[in-house]
């Protein structure tokens, strides 16, 4: 689950960390009380939207010279009127595909004299299992580029959990960003608190991109990115209630509801899968053969009844899906839960596209029976590569 | 031989008395009599668990306890996600050698916990958001259907749980069968990687040839494929089938399984597919081949 970064901030500022002020706005009305408040003379002023690349980013109805979703004013007039232009506007970004996203929200925020520019992120380190620290000196930049043109100026620092940051952990930090005086004294609070902070929040990514040197010698959090850990938010009422469901998929949202794992995608062939490593390998087998996937969708291990006849009506909403390819092998899954849900879903909603069934596993005689008897206008498939032909050839 | 585990393993399991647990029990007893031979429950000690087919195993209200009455030497964790980090905790402090947690939807900090304990355990854990491992016509442990098996001579191993039943199912139909087969699990931290599971495949010498199936997100592919190329310069080298699940799934974003996602430019099919070729792996593009493509490389 994603945040917009005024959340993000907030949430930080909660744990010590420094950041500027700032108030997010939702019309262009708030604009003038909301940039009063700030000390000035410098103002950001920032779309907040679930995206990154906003600086870079285009305003759709706007010219080509319009700037970007992340502007700087030097009066809170000049505030004022940028609020007024980008609000209610749509923001393309690297990040937002061509569709982009409209801006509903924004963040007016007072300036900094900037120094240097830095690169921070925590997540978890896979290869060895622990929450690790990802600072590079190259901010503001797009870390991915700089992974790959120079992986010599990224360093990344593991953190034990058993000992928490250690003040070795904040030394090689500082010195990876080459950080004296007030800065470096600011590091050890500031990385400790972050790691506090990702670690009971439960976060999977705290990107600050950039952090900054003030002229001043100072730290601050100038930017900030958030994502939590959907595994654990069940123990964070507070964080659930972040959640600002317009910047995410309608389709998806409705997934969450009955715990299925979905995500849309741009193509034709609408998929119901058990497993997401299936549910992938289904998506790929389809490209394989010449069309593209409309969905991945993992119906789970425990899939009720109710639940497959929830994932059917998602895909059959989705107007783009022309032929839909259900691949269920059964583990904890059982086939005939699955035909059973088929069944009823196409009794509901009716089936005006093509529709392949793949059955394997246990109960897979009950499952295939149930769907033989219900007189419906399914197309058995033998196995995955029969599955994924016939439905291909059945959208054509 | 197989790896893991054989006829002799005798399993407890941690969460019997839970729906999942208590199918999947009845599942494996029934399985070539696989020795389920207790549960755990805090408050239920002293009780009996029973079968839909009158089986009957002792409750037990720790892992310790359950360990010492039966002479154990192996756990599978059914229980919910929030206490399932604990629960594998208790067994490795009960020091149960072989831990298998099939539970799905755990927090990663809580397996950032669970893998610091491991580091100093006498514990392996295989798993979390896995389906188990089986060893064909004498243990299974988790929730594989056992029907697909056949006894033969193929190691499997898998980040999906229901890709290991497709390359199961497709060995038996090619007539190859299988030594064991491991699902080391779709999350981001787990106990068990893929050199865990191919340094056991290369030293058991009943597996005569191995298939690995890995998915976007991470390195565990790439840093497999190292140690395949290391291990082959010393001479241990087994002819070896692949698949990467993910070519088509979008940047950024989570394809169910909590690990599988492509991020900070790292993790994608391409690199992964790239490395196991290098290391030797015949890579199937489709994953409805993974039994004809071994048996392509077994030919030569």
């Amino acid at each position: 689950m994603n945040i917009h970064e005024y959340q993000a901030k907030e949430l930080l500022k909660g744990f010590g960390a420094p950041v500027a002020k700032g108030v997010a706005i939702t019309s262009a009305d708030e604009a003038e009380a909301a940039a009063r408040q700030l000390p000035g003379p410098l103002y950001v002023v920032k779309s907040q939207i679930h995206a990154g690349g906003r600086g870079k980013g285009k305003f759709k109805e706007l010219g080509p010279d319009a700037k970007g979703g992340v502007r700087l004013a030097k009066s809170v007039e000049e505030a004022v009127a940028h609020a007024k232009e980008m609000l209610g506007n749509t923001l393309v970004t690297a990040q937002t595909g061509d569709a982009g996203k409209q801006v509903n929200r924004l963040y007016i925020e007072d300036g900094a004299d900037i120094d240097r520019e830095l690169y921070l992120s925590l997540l978890v380190d896979r290869s060895v299992g622990r929450v690790a620290f990802v600072v590079s000196t190259e901010g503001g930049m797009d870390i991915e580029a700089v992974a790959h043109d120079t992986p010599e100026k990224i360093v990344t620092v593991a953190i034990d959990p058993l000992t928490g940051v250690t003040e070795a952990d904040v030394a090689r930090i500082s010195d990876a960003y080459g950080l004296q005086g007030a800065a470096r004294e600011d590091g050890k609070s500031l990385f400790p608190a972050l790691y506090k902070a990702f670690v009971e929040k439960d976060m999977s990514l705290l990107e600050v991109n950039p952090l900054i040197v003030m002229t001043d010698g100072h730290l601050r959090v100038l930017d900030a990115k958030v994502s939590f850990d959907g595994n654990a938010l069940f123990r964070h009422e507070d964080v659930k209630a972040l959640r600002d469901t317009t910047e995410e998929d309608a389709k998806e949202i409705e997934a969450s509801k009955y715990d299925l794992a979905y995500v849309a995608l741009d193509g034709d062939i609408g998929c119901m899968v058990n497993g997401a490593g299936l549910a992938m390998a289904t998506m790929d087998i389809i490209k394989l053969y010449g069309k593209e996937p409309a969905n991945f969708l993992d119906v789970g291990g425990g899939a009720s009844k109710e639940k497959v006849t929830a994932a059917f009506k998602i895909i059959t909403a989705d107007p783009n899906v022309k032929g839909i390819l259900v691949n269920i092998f059964g583990g904890i899954m059982r086939c005939d839960v699955i035909a059973e849900g088929v069944v009823a879903a196409v009794k509901d909603v009716g089936l005006t596209v093509p529709l392949v069934v793949r059955l394997e596993g246990t109960n897979v005689e009950k499952g295939k029976a149930i769907l033989n008897e219900s007189g419906l206008a399914i197309t058995a498939a033998d196995d995955l590569d029969d599955a994924a032909k016939k439905i291909v050839a059945a959208v054509g | 031989m197989s790896i893991l585990v054989d006829k002799n393993t005798k399993i407890i399991v941690q969460g019997l008395t839970g729906k999942t647990g208590t199918f999947h029990t009845e599942q494996a007893l029934r399985y070539h009599g696989t020795q389920m031979v207790a549960g755990v429950h805090p408050k239920k000690g002293g009780e009996s668990w029973t079968g839909s087919e009158g089986e009957t195993l002792p409750i037990f209200a720790s892992v310790a306890e359950a360990k010492e009455a039966t002479g154990a030497d192996a756990s599978v964790v059914y229980v919910p996600p929030a206490g399932a980090a604990a629960a594998i905790i208790e067994a490795i402090e009960a020091e149960i050698p072989f831990i298998v947690c099939i539970t799905e939807g755990i927090p990663v900090s809580d397996m950032v916990t669970v893998k610091a304990r491991l580091e100093t355990s006498k514990s392996r854990l295989l798993g979390p958001n896995c389906p188990g491992i089986l060893t064909p016509n004498e243990c299974k442990i988790g929730i594989m259907p056992g029907n697909i098996f056949k006894k033969g001579n193929v190691g499997i191993v898998s980040r999906s749980g229901t890709l290991t039943y497709e390359a199961v199912f497709q060995t038996t139909n090619a007539g190859l069968g299988q030594s064991t087969a491991v699902g080391i699990g779709g999350d981001p931290v787990k106990g068990t990687e893929f050199i865990d599971v191919l340094e056991l495949f290369l030293a058991d010498d009943e597996t005569q040839s191995i298939i690995m199936i890995g998915e976007i997100g991470g390195s565990a592919e790439e840093d497999a494929a190292q140690f395949l190329l290391d291990e082959a310069k010393r001479g241990r080298k087994k002819p070896m089938a692949g698949f990467i699940a993910g070519r088509t799934a979008p940047k950024g974003r989570t394809m169910g399984h909590a690990g599988a996602v492509v991020s900070g430019g790292k993790g994608n099919a391409e690199s992964k597919i790239a490395a196991m070729e290098r290391a030797g792996i015949r890579v199937s593009p489709s994953p409805a081949r993974l039994g004809t493509t071994l048996l392509e490389v077994l030919k030569g």
